[in-house]
This record gives structure tokens, C-alpha cells and sequence, in this order.
């Protein structure tokens, strides 16, 4: 079962080709994801899954030998092709990185720079406080709004990032293994967190740790070796999946 | 094998042949060569430093900051040396780190990985370790001639800024360099374009390695004296520079026109004209220092 049968689905990849170089990392992917929902994506070092997410915002433009076939869809218009400009896609769909990466200034200033230079007309101190609530940091750092974003645990710091991402009021936000750098207890505050951003945003996570997969998420896509080889609801998907490959890497045969 | 047989104890061959004394002696010995290496640079450091505060402490008087040269000795001053050398230093300033921090911009951030900016990489380099006599004559060529600016403060300084752009521009890389990816990376991911990362991120980053390179590359320039007198920058000014465009001295030229004099009293005055230019590159690199510090505790 390889494709969730969303009706309007908000991100999109239709035969995707990724190549890094000559080396072929996505291999003619299909994949539609459904809005307000949370979707993992789960499979074994260098299946392609980071690769994947980044394709969502083009974040792999970066890297000098990459090259694609097929098309990305984000609300139904092809943002490799589109007129729009990238940095309007990249506004829309927010990202959060694997290890925390605040910017070296102050903890309010980390929120509102990304508002200000896409032009933010709005109450800037009060987005600062509507984006630290929504992400669960403001009671730790209300009063010291204007220490520095570094000055943070691990913990803290990706929940800054969170909030930085959901101030642009995107409507997707991808999250490149979050937790992966992050203690237990930083992991359950994100974890939880995810629960209360999805009934506003539609979440595409990355993730090494099927447990967080199959906690987090409503459905799952399995990757191995660039193919996307299963792909459904979260409990389908852990309960009784239909591939042999599935199977074999969720009991932890290999991974 | 029987296990209780096994340990040590047992006539087992000694495969390890300590030889502590010689190794010892070894040690001593190196120790001693890079210790008498260090003596040495320090010894003729301290030597020099000591002949010319002896020789030109004498004359380090408030006079000697403000009177122009002289035939006479004694009422010799190095007052325009001085000025001339702020005025060529500030242009110099405003030209280097314009066109060298923009350049490292371009080439480190901006420019596309290809062969045009490969060459232009490595001509760089290469600039980098052109002796600055040869500045002097690109200079008097370009700006002296061809441009018409005359012996002029400002031809001064555009010879010195194209010496230490190289320079500046290969500190700046570095310096770009070590901000990392992820930095650039979270700019990106929030909608930001190229500019903006670099303007408000990447380069505040990088502003510690940057002044540090500038600062240090401006000391290099003010210290030189053969492009600016092969330029045909004047050695004897009793006047002050009132616009880029006038005629100037500067300190390792009025440094170099006393020394070459016959007369034992002028030499003395050279010695003082070094104490002086060695205060203000000790300032200079006190700046950088400072800047690098503080730029780094700041958040």
C-alpha cells in the first residue's frame, strides 16, 4: 500500500527522482500528505527520508551535486517550477533542524527576524509571547527575553527554534529529527508539543526512533534504500504491516 | 596451555627495552635547541627595541609631535609624518574594507563554484604575496598617472588598499568560513534570501575574524615606506594634508629620509620616529585584540 488516498492533499511528490551527483537518493516517489495531520518518516540511515523532507522546502538546493525529476506540490502548485518565489515557499512551510541552531542574538530577536524580513505588520512583542506559548517556552523565558538564544539548555534551544519556526505562521512544519540530539525529558517536552501544534499545522517528521514515530504520528511512511515502500496510518502501519520489509525493520531485524 | 602457567612470572622474553637515560637525554637536548630558538628571536628583539630607545628617547619631547621637519636637528619634528600617516590610514581604511570584505562576501557566499571564480581565488593568493614595491609601481602607473591624482593623499592610500586587500580579503574568507552551516541554514529555512542571512547573520558572526585580518593588515600598510616613495610621495612637507588630494609624508618615509642622512643627530631622530610608529602599531593591534573580545562576550 503505497499512497494515502488524501483528497486535497497539501504537500504532494509525484515521481521524484532526487540524484546527489549520480547517485540516485529518492527512486520515483509518490507521496501525498494530508493537511493537519502528522506524518513520520521512519527507515534505516541513507534511505532517503532527510533528503525527502527537505525536498518539501528546498532545502537541498544547497547542496551543489543535487539534481531532481518529477514534481513537489505544495498546495497544488509545483514549487521547483512556480512563478512564486522560493523564500515564499520556505515562509509557508517552516522547518526545524536536527540539532538546535538559534541564531546568536537575543531570544526575542531569534523570534521576530524571520517576521520582519518577510514583512510582518503585526505586534511584534506580541507575537513574541503568542509563539513561546504555542511552543511551551514562554513560562521558562519571560523574563529574560533578552538573553541570549544560546544561553538556553538543548532542550529549550529546539523549542526556541519551534517557536521561531511557528511564528511565520506557516502551514507546514517539517521537523528533521528533532529530538535526536535532546535528553529524555527534552524529548517528551517536544513530543508534546507536536500533540498540541497539530490541530493547527500539518507536521512531517523525520525520526530514528520508531517508538517517537509511532507515538507522534498519525500515519507513517516506511523508506528503504530511496523507495518508498509502505506507507499508512501509524497503527496499520506497527500493527500489521503488509510488506515483509516493514516487518522486518519495525521488530528491528535490521536498521 | 594450562592457565596457571601463564602469568608473567614465568620466563616470558622482556620484548620492551626501556633505554630511559637516552630517551631522557633526547628530550633534554631538543628541548634546549627550540628553548635557545626562542632566546635568540627574543634576544635581538630586546637588542633593537633597547638601541633605539637609547638613541631616540632623548628627543621623544612634545616637540617632536608638533613641529614640521627641519634642516636643524633639534627643531626637526615629526608632525606631518604623523598626520599624513592618519590620512592615509583612514582612506586606506574606508578602501580596503570596503572593496576586501565585500570581495570575501562575494567569493565566499555569493559567487558560483566554477572556474572563473577558482582563477580568481588563486590570483589572489598570488597578490597576496606580491612584494609591495611592486604596489608602488602599479600606483604610480594607475593612479599617479593614468588617473591623473597626482603624488597625492589619495593615490597614497589606493596603492596601500590594493597591497592589503588581498590579504583582508583571505582573513575575511577564513573568517566567513568558520560560521557555520546550520547558521545559514535556519535563515534560509524561515523565508530569508541570500542577503539577508549574510547581512544579519552570517557576517556579525564573522566580525571577530574580520577586524582582526583589517586591523592587522592595516598595521602592515602603515608600515610601509617603498610604494609610497616610489609613488613620489614628498620626504620633506612642512604642511599639513587639508584634502585627499594634497601631498603628503607619512612616518616610515620621514623614518627612512633622517636615517639616510649623514649627520649622526638625525639618525637619533629616526630612532624616535620609530619609537612613535611602533606606539601607534601597538594601539592598532591592542583594537584588534580588544574588538575580538568583546565582539565575542557580546552575546
Amino acid at each position: 500500500m503505497n499512497s494515502q488516498k488524501f483528497t486535497s492533499p497539501i504537500l504532494e511528490a509525484r515521481n521524484l527522482n532526487i540524484y546527489y551527483g549520480t547517485k540516485k537518493v529518492v527512486k520515483n516517489l509518490n507521496m501525498k500528505i494530508g493537511k493537519q495531520t502528522v506524518t513520520s518518516l521512519i527507515g534505516p540511515s541513507g534511505c532517503g527520508k532527510s533528503t525527502m523532507l527537505r525536498s518539501f522546502n528546498r532545502m537541498n538546493d544547497f547542496i551543489d551535486s543535487f539534481h531532481y525529476e518529477g514534481e513537489v506540490l505544495f498546495e497544488g502548485s509545483d514549487i521547483y517550477r512556480s512563478k512564486i518565489d522560493v523564500t515564499e515557499f520556505r515562509r509557508r512551510i517552516g522547518m526545524v533542524f536536527q540539532k538546535p541552531n538559534p541564531f546568536s542574538s537575543s531570544i526575542a530577536k531569534n523570534i521576530t527576524w524571520g517576521p520582519k524580513i518577510n514583512g510582518y505588520v503585526g505586534d511584534l512583542n506580541e507575537l513574541v509571547e503568542k509563539s513561546l506559548r504555542r511552543a511551551a517556552l514562554w513560562d521558562e523565558v519571560k523574563d529574560k527575553l533578552n538573553d541570549s538564544g544560546l544561553a538556553l539548555s538543548g532542550g529549550q534551544q529546539q523549542r526556541l527554534c519551534i517557536a521561531r519556526a511557528v511564528a511565520m505562521d506557516p502551514e507546514v512544519i517539517l521537523m528533521d529529527e528533532p529530538c535526536s540530539a535532546l535528553d529524555p525529558a527534552s524529548t517528551l517536552a517536544i513530543e508534546d508539543l507536536i500533540h498540541d501544534l497539530k490541530k493547527e499545522y500539518t507536521i512531517v517528521i523525520v525520526t530514528h526512533n520508531m517508538q517517537q514515530a509511532a507515538r507522534v504520528s498519525e500515519y507513517t511512511a516506511f523508506m528503504y534504500n530511496g523507495d518508498l515502500i509502505e506507507y499508512g496510518p501509524t497503527s496499520k502501519l506497527f500493527a500489521s504491516p503488509d510488506e515483509k520489509l516493514t516487518r522486518d525493520y519495525i521488530v528491528g531485524r535490521f536498521g | 596451555m594450562n592457565p596457571v602457567e601463564s602469568p608473567a612470572s614465568a620466563a616470558k622474553p622482556n620484548l620492551f627495552q626501556n633505554k630511559r637515560t637516552l630517551r631522557l637525554v633526547k628530550e633534554r637536548v631538543f628541548f634546549g635547541i627550540i628553548f635557545a630558538s626562542t632566546l635568540l628571536a627574543l634576544g635581538f628583539l630586546f637588542y633593537l627595541l633597547f638601541s633605539i630607545f637609547h638613541q631616540g628617547w632623548d628627543h621623544l619631547s612634545v616637540d617632536f609631535f608638533t613641529n614640521f621637519p627641519s634642516r636643524f636637528p633639534a627643531k626637526a619634528g615629526f608632525k606631518s609624518a604623523i598626520y599624513g600617516t592618519v590620512w592615509l590610514g583612514g582612506l586606506t581604511l574606508i578602501f580596503s574594507v570596503f572593496f576586501g570584505v565585500g570581495a570575501a562576501l562575494y567569493l565566499q557566499e555569493m559567487s558560483p563554484r566554477n572556474r572563473f571564480t577558482s582563477w580568481i581565488e588563486i590570483s589572489i593568493s598570488t597578490l597576496a604575496g606580491v612584494p609591495s614595491i611592486i604596489y608602488g609601481m602599479l600606483g604610480l602607473g594607475i593612479f599617479v598617472r593614468f588617473l591623473d591624482l597626482g603624488r597625492s593623499v589619495l593615490a597614497g592610500a589606493l596603492t596601500l588598499s590594493l597591497l592589503i586587500i588581498p590579504v583582508i580579503i583571505i582573513a575575511s574568507r577564513e573568517a566567513l568560513k568558520s560560521v557555520p552551516d546550520s547558521v545559514r541554514m535556519a535563515s534560509y529555512a524561515l523565508g530569508a534570501s541570500k542577503w539577508q542571512t549574510v547581512r544579519d547573520h552570517v557576517l556579525p558572526s564573522a566580525i571577530p575574524g574580520v577586524a582582526t585580518g583589517v586591523i592587522l593588515s592595516m598595521a602592515r600598510a602603515m608600515g610601509e615606506a617603498a610604494p609610497l616613495i616610489l609613488l613620489g610621495a614628498l620626504t620633506y612637507v612642512a604642511f599639513i594634508p587639508g584634502s585627499p588630494m594634497d601631498s603628503f609624508t607619512a612616518m616610515p618615509i620621514q623614518i627612512f629620509n633622517w636615517a639616510s642622512r649623514p649627520q649622526e643627530a638625525f639618525h637619533d631622530l629616526a630612532s624616535t620616529g620609530i619609537i612613535v610608529l611602533l606606539g601607534f602599531l601597538m594601539i592598532c593591534n591592542s583594537a584588534a585584540i580588544f574588538i575580538r573580545s568583546r565582539w565575542g562576550k557580546r552575546l
